[in-house]
C-alpha cells in the first residue's frame, strides 16, 4: 500500500470503522447507565432537582477556593488541556471543514498561527499532567493502566497533527495518515476509557447537583 | 533522410530493410543539422543541467558526453491512455528544449507520433527490438488492463502480454503519466478493467516513475537527459519518482502557502478569498501531500499552474488521487459519509443498548428478590 | 452470626443505580476529592482517597453492569470482590470517613463520592466487614432503643431535672400536639440542658410540642452502619410513633445523622412518603423568628463562629437558618476559612466515634478543624450537633485550646427576651 493510499484509507474506511465503534459505544454505555434507572424520592423537597441538577452541570467547573489551593497544579494543568484540546480540534480551519461535513455546518476558525501556538501549549500541559500524575502521592495510587494509555491516545493526535503541519520527519501523506490514524486509534478506544467522562460527567454533574439541590443545597 | 522517406512512406513493400533500421549518428551531429549553433548548443544543455540540479562545473562533462552520446532507440509504448503525456511531451513552441531532446533520441514507436501504422509500425517496433536488444529505452503511458486483458490490445496482442515481451529486452523502463506509474484515471473504482501500473507487472528492470496527469514536458525530457548524459537513471524517492523534480511537495513551494499558515483561505471559486488569491485548501487542494515541480517549473513554459490559475491541485502525480473522494473534498474531509453512518450506527447501538439496559435492570430485580433482610444478627459471619 | 460474602455482593448488586454508573464511568483518578477529605490532608495516606473507598462497589458495577465487565467476568478476568477486599477495606469504608460529603462537592466531574462510600457499607455489612463498635450500637439500638442504651427511665429522670431547673412542664405522648421532638442518646446523657432550652423557648413561643415515650431516639445506627433494612426498622418507630400522636410536624434535634436518617432518608427506608413533615431544630427556631414568635434581647459578648455540622448543613440544607439566628444574639460573628456548605467535617460523625478502632485517627484529623480555628481565634465555637461537640471538645483539650462549644438552641434558650418571666408556669 502506498501512504497515499493509506490516507485515503484512513480518511475513507478507517474513518467509517472508528466511528462505528466509537457511536456504538458510547451510545451503549450511555443508554446502560441510563436504564439502571433511580428509585424516586418520597421524601419532602426543599428545592428543586432540575434546576439545581443543571446548574451544577456548569457550576462544578469553577473549583472552590479552598480546593483550588490544595489542587492548583492538578486543576490548572488540567484546564490548560483541555482548553487546548478544544481550541485545536474545534477551532482550527482543517478541522472545522471535517466536522462540517459530518454535521452540517461549521463556524469561524482560529487564525492558523494561534491554533499552533495553543497546540505546543497543550502538548506542554500534557506532559506537565504525566508528570503530576507520576510524582503526585494520590495519583500515583489511584493510576493504572488505562490512565496510561487514554494519556498517550490523547497525546499522540496532538504530536501527529502538530508534526504534520509542520512536516516534520516523514513525507507529508505518512504524516497525514499518521495523524488521522492515532485519532481513529482514540475514537477506537474510547468508549472502553474513563474518556466516557467527556459525556458521562453531564450525567454525573446532574444527578449530583439534583440528590443536593433536593435537599436545598447547591453543589 | 532515408529514415523519414521511408516512414511517410507507409506502404511495407517500399521499406526496405536497410531503411528500417534506426539512425546511429550521434545527438551533435542531429542537432547541427537542425541548424542549432554551439552556444545555444551550450544553452540548452546548461538550463538542462541546472533542471537536474547538477553543478556548472558538470557543464562541460554534460555538454561532451551529450554531445557525442549515439542516439538511443527509444520505444514508446501506449496502452490504457488518454494521450495526455504525449500531448503534453509536444507542446511545440518554437525550438524548445524538449523539441531537441525529441530528436536526441531515435523515437522507433510511438503510435501518436509515428508516421508509418499497422504492420509496418509493428514491424518498426520489432526491428528496432531486435537490433538494440538489452539497450533500448522502453518509455510507456496508460495503464494496463490486467482483469482482462482483452480490454486493451494492439494488433490483437494484449498491453499485458506487449509489455512483458518488450520490456524483456529494454535496459530501462519510463513509466510516463500517472496511469503508467500508479494506475492512473482507468482504476478509479470499480475498476472495470483491473487496470495496473507497469511496476505492478514487471519486477526485474529498472523503472523510473515520472507521474503526472499529465507530467510536466521538461520533467520527461529531464529524465531523459540524465539517461543520456549518464547512462544511469536519476536518483529516484520511495515511489520511484526522479527526487529532483518529486523531492519537494506542492505545498511546500506554493506561493500561496503564507495563506495557509495564516489560515486565509478562499470559501468558494469567486468569492473575496479567490479574488485575493488565498490558499486553496478548503476548495480540495491536494498541495500538501502531492509531490511535484509544477509550484516552481510551471506549465507551458512557466506560464502558470492551477492554483495559480485559481483551481487547487488535484493531486495527479500521487496514487490514488481518483478515489481520494472527490477532487474538492478537502484534505481534512473524508472521502466517506460519516453522518450517515453515525446515525445508523446510533440506531443500532440505541436498540443493542436497550436490550444491555434490560438486563442490568432484570439483574438488579433478581438481587432484590433474594435480599434477606438484614437484621442485627447478621451483621457478623 | 450469618453474615456472608454472598450476601454482601447482593447488596452491593442492589445498591448500583443509574447515579453510580454515571459517578463511576466518569471518574478519571484526578485525586482531588483527596485534597477535600480531612482524613487525607491529616495523613497524607494516599489509601484514604474518597473515591478509592469505593472500591468493592465499583467492582460490582464494572463486572455485573456494563458490557465490557460482564464479558471480563465470562473469561475470568476482572477484579472480583472478596474477603480479603472487603477486609482491607474495613478501616477506609468506616474509620476513615464520616460521610462529610465535602469529596462530592469538589470532584470536577461531579461525583457524588459519599453517596457511594454509603452505598458500600451496605455491602460491608452484610457481610460482616463493619466495625465491632457500630455493630454494638446497632444492637443496642435495635433492642433497647438507644445506641448507648438509654432506656426510658433513663430519659424521664432528665426530663424530671429539666422540670425542676426551668419549671416548665416537659409534654410528654401528647396526642395532637403540633411538634414530637426526637432527643439523641448523646443530649439526654450529656446535654441534656437542651431539653430545658426547647421547653423554654417552646414555652414563650406558644408552641405546642411533646416527647413521645415510645419513640424518642433520634440517632439511627443503621444510617451509620449502612444497613438500610436495620435503618428502616428505627425509622418506623418513630413513624408509628408520630402518627399515633397525630403530630404535624417531627423535629430531629442537634444530632447531624439523624437528620440526614429521618429527614432525607427516612420516607425512602420505609418506603412510603410520610403524613408529617419533619424540620430540624433549627429550622423550627429559624421559623419562629419569621413569624415573630421568637423574641431574644442582649447580645453574645465575645467573637463567635459556627461550625457546621456536615449533615445538617451540607448533606442536609440547613446552612442559612443558624446564621439568621446567631445574628439576633451576637454581633461580632465570623466565619472560619471554608464554612457554610464547604465547612470542614470534625472527623467524628458517620459512626466513627462509636468505633473504637478509629479514637486515634479521629483525634488526628482533628488537626483540620484545629487549622480553622486558629486562623480566626474565636471566643467561643457555636454548632448544632451534640456529637461534633463532643468530638471539638476532646480535640481542643487534646491541644489545650480553651474555647467553650455552645449549642445554638441554648444559645438562643439564654437570651429570651423578658427571661424574668421564665418562672412563670
Amino acid at each position: 500500500m502506498t501512504e497515499i493510499e493509506l490516507l485515503n484509507w484512513a480518511r475513507g474506511p478507517g474513518l467509517q470503522i472508528a466511528t462505528i465503534i466509537f457511536v456504538a459505544g458510547v451510545v451503549i454505555r450511555i443508554i446502560e447507565i441510563l436504564m439502571l434507572g433511580r428509585k424516586p424520592n418520597l421524601a419532602e423537597a426543599k428545592g428543586s432537582e432540575m434546576s439545581a441538577g443543571l446548574k451544577t452541570m456548569v457550576s462544578r467547573t469553577v473549583p472552590d477556593r479552598a480546593t483550588f489551593k490544595r489542587s492548583s497544579f492538578t486543576i490548572t494543568a488540567g484546564y490548560f488541556f483541555h482548553l487546548g484540546l478544544f481550541i485545536t480540534f474545534f477551532l482550527f480551519a482543517p478541522h472545522i471543514l471535517l466536522i462540517k461535513d459530518v454535521i452540517g455546518f461549521g463556524w469561524p476558525a482560529l487564525p492558523t498561527p494561534v491554533v499552533d501556538a495553543f497546540a505546543v501549549i497543550t502538548i506542554i500541559s500534557l506532559l506537565a499532567v504525566l508528570v503530576n500524575r507520576l510524582t503526585n502521592k494520590v495519583m500515583r495510587y489511584l493510576t493504572n493502566f488505562g490512565d496510561l494509555l487514554t494519556w498517550f491516545l490523547t497525546l499522540a493526535p496532538l504530536i501527529t497533527g502538530y508534526i504534520a503541519f509542520h512536516r516534520i520527519g516523514f513525507t507529508a501523506p505518512t504524516l497525514l495518515a499518521m495523524h488521522i490514524l492515532s485519532v481513529e486509534l482514540l475514537l477506537v478506544v474510547f468508549p472502553f476509557t474513563k474518556l466516557m467522562h467527556a459525556f458521562t460527567l453531564f450525567l454525573a454533574r446532574w444527578y449530583n447537583g439534583a440528590i443536593s439541590g433536593y435537599r436545598g443545597v447547591a453543589s | 533522410m532515408m529514415k523519414d522517406q521511408s516512414i511517410q512512406d507507409g506502404s511495407p513493400e517500399l521499406v526496405t530493410p536497410e531503411a528500417r533500421k534506426p539512425d546511429k549518428g550521434t545527438l551533435g551531429e542531429a542537432l547541427h543539422r537542425q541548424g542549432v549553433s554551439r552556444r545555444s548548443f551550450m544553452k540548452y544543455f546548461a538550463s538542462t543541467a541546472s533542471m537536474l540540479a547538477l553543478p556548472p562545473a558538470m557543464l562541460p562533462v554534460i555538454a561532451r558526453a551529450l554531445e557525442q552520446t549515439r542516439r538511443p532507440s527509444v520505444i514508446w509504448m501506449s496502452f490504457q491512455e488518454c494521450t495526455g503525456c504525449t500531448e503534453s511531451f509536444t507542446r511545440a513552441h518554437t525550438s524548445t528544449l524538449e523539441d531537441l531532446i525529441f530528436n536526441a533520441v531515435s523515437l522507433d514507436y510511438h503510435h501518436t507520433l509515428q508516421a508509418a501504422a499497422g504492420h509496418a509500425a509493428e514491424a518498426a517496433r520489432e526491428a528496432a527490438m531486435e537490433e538494440n536488444y538489452g539497450e533500448y529505452l522502453l518509455v510507456v503511458d496508460g495503464s494496463i488492463p490486467a482483469g482482462n486483458p482483452g480490454y486493451s490490445t494492439i494488433a490483437g496482442v494484449s498491453n499485458l502480454d506487449m509489455l512483458k515481451e518488450t520490456a524483456k529486452g529494454a535496459a530501462a523502463i519510463i513509466a510516463v503519466g500517472t496511469c503508467s506509474t500508479f494506475g492512473g484515471i482507468p482504476q478509479a473504482d470499480p475498476n472495470p478493467t483491473g487496470a495496473v501500473s507497469v511496476g505492478d507487472i514487471i519486477k526485474d528492470k529498472p523503472i523510473v516513475n515520472v507521474p503526472g496527469c499529465p507530467p510536466i514536458p521538461v520533467v520527461m525530457t529531464g529524465v531523459l537527459a540524465h539517461f543520456l548524459t549518464f547512462g544511469t537513471l536519476p536518483e529516484l524517492d520511495h515511489l520511484g519518482r526522479p527526487k529532483t523534480f518529486y523531492g519537494k511537495s506542492i505545498h511546500d513551494r506554493c506561493y500561496r502557502r503564507p495563506f495557509y499558515d495564516k489560515g486565509l483561505f478562499a470559501e468558494t471559486f469567486d468569492d473575496e478569498g479567490a479574488k485575493k488569491g488565498w490558499c486553496l485548501f478548503k476548495l480540495g487542494c491536494k498541495g500538501p501531500t502531492t509531490y511535484n515541480a509544477c509550484a516552481t517549473v510551471k506549465w507551458n513554459d512557466g506560464t502558470s499552474f492551477p492554483i495559480e490559475a485559481g483551481h487547487p491541485c488535484i493531486g495527479c502525480s500521487e496514487p490514488d488521487f481518483w478515489d481520494g473522494g472527490g477532487f474538492y473534498r478537502a484534505l481534512s474531509m473524508p472521502t466517506e459519509n460519516i453522518a450517515k453512518t453515525a446515525v445508523y450506527t446510533a440506531a443500532g447501538a440505541a436498540a443493542a443498548g436497550v436490550v444491555l439496559g434490560a438486563m442490568n435492570r432484570a439483574k438488579k430485580r433478581a438481587s432484590d428478590k433474594i435480599h434477606i433482610k438484614v437484621t442485627i444478627d447478621d451483621l457478623e459471619k | 452470626m450469618s453474615a456472608s460474602l454472598d450476601k454482601g455482593i447482593n447488596a452491593l448488586k442492589q445498591q448500583v443505580d443509574a447515579t453510580v454508573a454515571a459517578f463511576f464511568s466518569s471518574c478519571v483518578h484526578c485525586g482531588i476529592c483527596a485534597e477535600a477529605c480531612l482524613f487525607y490532608t491529616e495523613t497524607g495516606d494516599p489509601e484514604r482517597t474518597p473515591i478509592n473507598k469505593t472500591e468493592p462497589l465499583r467492582r460490582i458495577w464494572k463486572s455485573e453492569y456494563t458490557l465490557m465487565g460482564r464479558l471480563g467476568k465470562l473469561f475470568g478476568l476482572g477484579k472480583k470482590v472478596d474477603d480479603k477486599l472487603l477486609a482491607d477495606w474495613e478501616t477506609l469504608v468506616y474509620d476513615s470517613c464520616t460521610m462529610c460529603g465535602r469529596c462530592s462537592m469538589v470532584c470536577p466531574v461531579g461525583n457524588d463520592i459519599t453517596l457511594m462510600i454509603r452505598k458500600t457499607r451496605e455491602g460491608m455489612a452484610a457481610a460482616g466487614h463493619a466495625p465491632e463498635g457500630l455493630i454494638g450500637a446497632s444492637k443496642r439500638s435495635v433492642t433497647i432503643g438507644s445506641p448507648m442504651g438509654v432506656k426510658l427511665p433513663a430519659l424521664l429522670a432528665q426530663v424530671r431535672h429539666v422540670e425542676e431547673d426551668t419549671g416548665l412542664k416537659v409534654p410528654l405522648d401528647v396526642v395532637g400536639a403540633e411538634y414530637m421532638l426526637l432527643l439523641s442518646s448523646m443530649e439526654i446523657m450529656n446535654f441534656p440542658e437542651f431539653i430545658g432550652a426547647i421547653a423554654k423557648i417552646f414555652d414563650r413561643a406558644n408552641v405546642s410540642w411533646t416527647i413521645s415515650t415510645e419513640a424518642f431516639e433520634a440517632t439511627n445506627s443503621g444510617i451509620q452502619i449502612g444497613v438500610s433494612d436495620i435503618a428502616a426498622e428505627l425509622v418506623q418507630r418513630i413513624v408509628d410513633a408520630a402518627e399515633k400522636l397525630r403530630v404535624k410536624t417531627v423535629i430531629s434535634p442537634e444530632c447531624g445523622h439523624a437528620y440526614m436518617a429521618i429527614r432525607w432518608d427516612g420516607p425512602n427506608l420505609v418506603g412510603k412518603k410520610f403524613g408529617f413533615k419533619v424540620r430540624h431544630v433549627l429550622e423550627v427556631l429559624d421559623d419562629l423568628r419569621q413569624q415573630g414568635r421568637l423574641k431574644t434581647s442582649g447580645m453574645e459578648k465575645g467573637k463567635l463562629t459556627y461550625h457546621d455540622p456536615c449533615q445538617i448543613s451540607r448533606r442536609g440544607g440547613v446552612i442559612d437558618e443558624p446564621r439568621r439566628l446567631i445574628d439576633m444574639v451576637s454581633d461580632n460573628f465570623v466565619e472560619m476559612p471554608d464554612h457554610g456548605k464547604m465547612n470542614w467535617c470534625c472527623g467524628a460523625g458517620g459512626g466513627v466515634s462509636a468505633n473504637e478502632r478509629a479514637d486515634e485517627i479521629r483525634l488526628k484529623v482533628f488537626q483540620r478543624k484545629k487549622d480553622q480555628f486558629d486562623a480566626i481565634r474565636p471566643d467561643a465555637i457555636v454548632s448544632a450537633c451534640s456529637n461534633c461537640r463532643i468530638h471539638l471538645e476532646d480535640g481542643l483539650e487534646e491541644y489545650n485550646m480553651d474555647i467553650p462549644l455552645l449549642s445554638l438552641t441554648e444559645m438562643i434558650a439564654e437570651h429570651l427576651a423578658g427571661d424574668d418571666r421564665a418562672g412563670a408556669a
